[in-house]
């Protein structure tokens, strides 16, 4: 199955101002809501998920949070991407008394029960790419991210 | 006969998928039968004592029943993920 994603600028959102995670998630989360990406409830489900499940990875900065919820309430799979205009905290989904100052914010709103094996795949490849992921941190505009990631996601 | 692993997160759909996809090419690479089942952390007490192995990428610290448990977060960011998979692989290649 080919990967069924459409980057939508509207959903890149470089330099985001936030006091902290829980600002930057809600932010996020209300942009795919007003965008009709996800129903109502998913910002909800999003910062419960991430209080009990957090989604940091630890990794040399700059670091990645992949934060996500239930997939009933996703309308259409796809993915929004933050750069913080300053670091945020994230527990570490490994350890969770692990604190990580969080640079870029992958949401993932997934809408099929057994996720999407191809974009996932491809957001790891991201997390795991040392070179991509400075260049997504560092990009100056909505332009600059949506060329990176079209090309990774393409 | 194949290998049961027990691949959990947060909510069994995303973090779990990418990681026991690459166990499975992993492990079929070295010749392998592995089966994966996905779940959430919360119901791994539940399931894991029918499994060979619980990988979870999200922190687990249930009972395991002596299940073997191994931590897959490594899968996902890269760091120690070849470790990891040879630790995958010595636990489950008699199975």
């Amino acid at each position: 199955m080919a990967v069924d994603l459409v980057i939508d600028k509207k959903l890149l959102l470089p330099h985001l101002e936030a006091t902290d995670n829980l600002d930057a998630l809600s932010q996020i989360a209300d942009n795919l809501y007003a965008q009709g990406y996800v129903k109502e409830g998913y910002k909800q489900a999003i910062l419960e998920r991430e209080a009990t499940y957090p989604t940091g990875l630890p990794s040399p900065r700059p670091t990645v949070a992949i934060p996500h919820a239930n997939y009933r309430l996703v309308k259409q799979t796809t993915i929004s991407v933050a750069t913080l205009a300053h670091p945020v905290k994230f527990h570490d989904m490994g350890d969770v008394n692990h604190v990580l100052d969080v640079d870029v914010i992958i949401m993932m709103a997934i809408g099929e029960p057994h996720g999407q094996v191809e974009m996932l795949q491809k957001i790891v490849d991201v997390i795991q790419d040392d070179q991509l992921r400075h260049a997504i941190a560092d990009a100056k505009d909505s332009d600059g991210l949506y060329q990176l990631l079209a090309k990774t996601f393409k | 006969m194949a290998a049961h692993i027990l691949v959990a997160c947060g909510n069994g759909i995303a973090t779990s998928t990418v990681v026991a996809s690459k166990i499975k090419s992993f492990l079929a690479e070295k010749g392998v039968d592995v089966e994966t089942t996905q779940t959430k952390l919360m119901e791994v007490p539940g399931k894991v004592e029918n499994y060979d192995l619980l990988v979870t990428t999200g922190q687990f610290e249930g009972q395991t029943h002596g299940v073997p448990y191994i931590h897959g977060l490594p899968l996902l960011t890269g760091v120690g993920a070849q470790d990891t998979l040879n630790k995958i692989y010595e636990t489950v290649k008699d199975k």
